[in-house]
């Protein structure tokens, strides 16, 4: 395994298949979810091979040594995010999950009919629905902060709805389509001072940029593994530990609770009050793996390789014409470049780049409402990892024209 | 590639057939796949015994889907209204000519759903597809 960004493309061993006979892989669909690192793919492979056994209760050696290497991931991704205590790492499946644990456990017991929350234009599916769902059935009103032509917050905008008091302001840190990295901070910080929490989607800003959760201002953050070299089936709700211990649990069952009796149950303390049921053990011993990767490779080298990557594919596709791509300027946003190619159908871009091995993603990305905001029924989205190289992005812009060239 | 976007293909979504609305119609349809926003509206009229004297369509999409409704049209100009019902996915990829991966599927048989919605809405019929 290496430790630099220059050579870390050689520990992911899917990199080095062909994507058709005779054809490399360009795989620049990491938005979608990451290509995993040989460390990764180890980690779990021991763990089935020399350390499975049900964690927590087991008394013998298995017991002891999966519990082990599965806590020891809880104590890495509390590092990983600066995080206070362990307590405050919940695993859930998946950043969807993490949002639907807060959706269902805090805003149920907080919020009710006629309570505003506070969402964006901008949002993936997972940060949309569960809103959705609750305002069917408690009555809760959704706001959303309006998206500007070029791709960011109408800050103004959310001003003027933070002065209708929500009670839950919920957006995401780096948009999956636009690549926006919104100012969390400043943004948290009116939140709170309107009197409302802040719950941050962090699903591409963990896996790509340094995030401090001391620092950025969220009462809730959640991502997923594997889109941050882990494995799938595993993701993190992270919240302060007062906010944590005043939430009523959300799944019962094994694992959450201290005592059981016919007549009901004391639920165990954080975070094992929110985890119910076996837990996706062999996951969280490969998302450890994963966090351990990236605090080596750092993430900071990691996002000005991606904004290096992104500077340079922006300047390659806008001067293809008949190209448009959407959002912000390469210093606003990660390494997402969503585009149209005029005259071609986003489906038909991906299908004819695939022959030329280049794996990006059409279709509208798990954010319907951001398509119809630009008035788009779909785009073609190439987005860049760690392991990409200009090398990858001038495969994309030569396959490009050849997608012009067959539909000219 | 060469084989998935042939010559047809190209040419009947460069050049559409038949693409349109029709005023009168005997029917009109129209669909959505809403996972690609793919959208497709038919239009068809029939003459005194149930047989397409004209048919149209319009939308958007995908070289598939729009090559495919095109091809169609093409296909049931003549054809009897029991010949509309009967037209299956089979019928589409042969005109098409080429393997479709399951992804692409739905787009090459939207226009095929449209159709026979409308052909069976204008009896009352249900569609034995859907
Ligand atoms: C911004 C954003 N939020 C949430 C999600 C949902 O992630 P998952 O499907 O892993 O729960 C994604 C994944 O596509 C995303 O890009």
């Amino acid at each position: 395994m290496t430790h630099s960004l220059a050579t870390c493309r050689s520990d992911f061993p899917i990199l080095a298949r062909e994507a058709h006979p005779g054809v490399p892989l360009t795989f620049l669909d990491s938005g979608a979810s990451s290509q995993k690192p040989e460390s990764v793919i180890r980690a779990m492979d021991d763990y089935y091979r020399l350390h499975h056994a049900n964690v927590h209760r087991g008394i013998h050696v298995l017991a002891e040594e999966a519990t082990a290497l599965y806590e020891g991931s809880r104590d890495s991704v509390q590092r990983f995010i600066n995080a206070a205590t362990r307590k405050e790492i919940i695993y859930t499946r998946n950043a969807t999950e993490a949002i639907n644990l807060v959706a269902y456990s805090w805003a149920r017991a907080n919020l009710k009919a006629g309570d505003r929350i506070v969402l964006t234009e901008m949002e993936h599916h997972a940060n949309l629905v569960p809103w959705h769902i609750l305002a069917g059935q408690i009555g809760v009103e959704l706001d959303f902060v309006p998206v500007t032509d070029d791709g960011l917050l109408d800050l103004d905008a959310y001003a003027r709805l933070l002065t209708r008091e929500p009670k839950l302001v919920a957006f995401t840190h780096m948009s999956n389509v636009l690549g926006t990295i919104n100012p969390v901070e400043s943004l948290a910080a009116q939140a709170h001072a309107a009197g409302a929490k802040v719950l941050v989607d962090g699903a591409q800003s963990v896996p790509h940029l340094p995030v401090d959760v001391q620092t950025l201002g969220a009462d809730f953050l959640a991502f997923s593994a594997h889109k941050m070299c882990g494995p799938t089936g595993i993701g993190v709700l992270w919240a302060r530990q007062e906010l944590l211990e005043a939430m009523p649990v959300f799944m019962g069952g094994g694992d959450m609770i201290r005592k059981v009796t016919l007549a009901g149950f004391k639920p165990n303390d954080l975070p094992y009050k929110f985890e119910a049921g076996t837990p996706a053990i062999a996951e969280g011993v490969g998302l450890g793996a994963a966090v351990d990767y990236l605090t080596g490779l750092g993430m900071e080298a990691v996002a000005a390789h991606e904004r290096e990557l992104i500077t340079y594919a922006l300047e390659r596709l806008e001067e293809i014409p008949g190209v448009r791509v959407y959002g912000p300027p390469a210093e606003r946003k990660g390494g997402v470049a969503a585009f149209t190619l005029e005259g071609v159908h986003p489906h038909d871009i991906a299908q004819v780049l695939d022959r030329d091995g280049v794996a990006v993603r059409a279709g509208h990305h798990c954010a319907q409402p951001l398509h119809e905001r630009f008035d788009l029924a779909a785009t073609a989205r190439a987005s860049f990892y760690l392991y990409n190289t200009r090398d990858d992005v001038d495969r994309l812009v030569v396959s490009l024209y050849r997608v012009k060239k067959l539909f000219a | 590639m060469d084989d998935f976007y042939r010559e047809l293909i190209l040419d009947h979504y460069k050049n559409p057939r038949f693409r349109g609305t029709l005023d009168p119609h005997s029917f009109t349809y129209e669909d959505e796949n809403p996972l690609c926003g793919d959208k497709l509206r038919i239009d068809v009229r029939l003459d005194d015994t149930g047989h397409v004297v004209e048919s149209a369509f319009t939308g958007r999409g995908c070289a598939i889907s729009q090559a495919s409704a095109s091809l169609l049209m093409e296909k049931i100009q003549g054809a009897s209204l029991d010949e509309l019902r009967a037209l299956n996915k089979d019928d589409v990829l042969e005109l098409l000519g080429i393997d479709l991966t399951p992804a692409r599927l739905k787009c090459a048989l939207l226009s095929l759903k449209v159709l026979k919605a409308g052909a069976y809405g204008l009896s009352g019929e249900s569609n034995p597809d859907e």
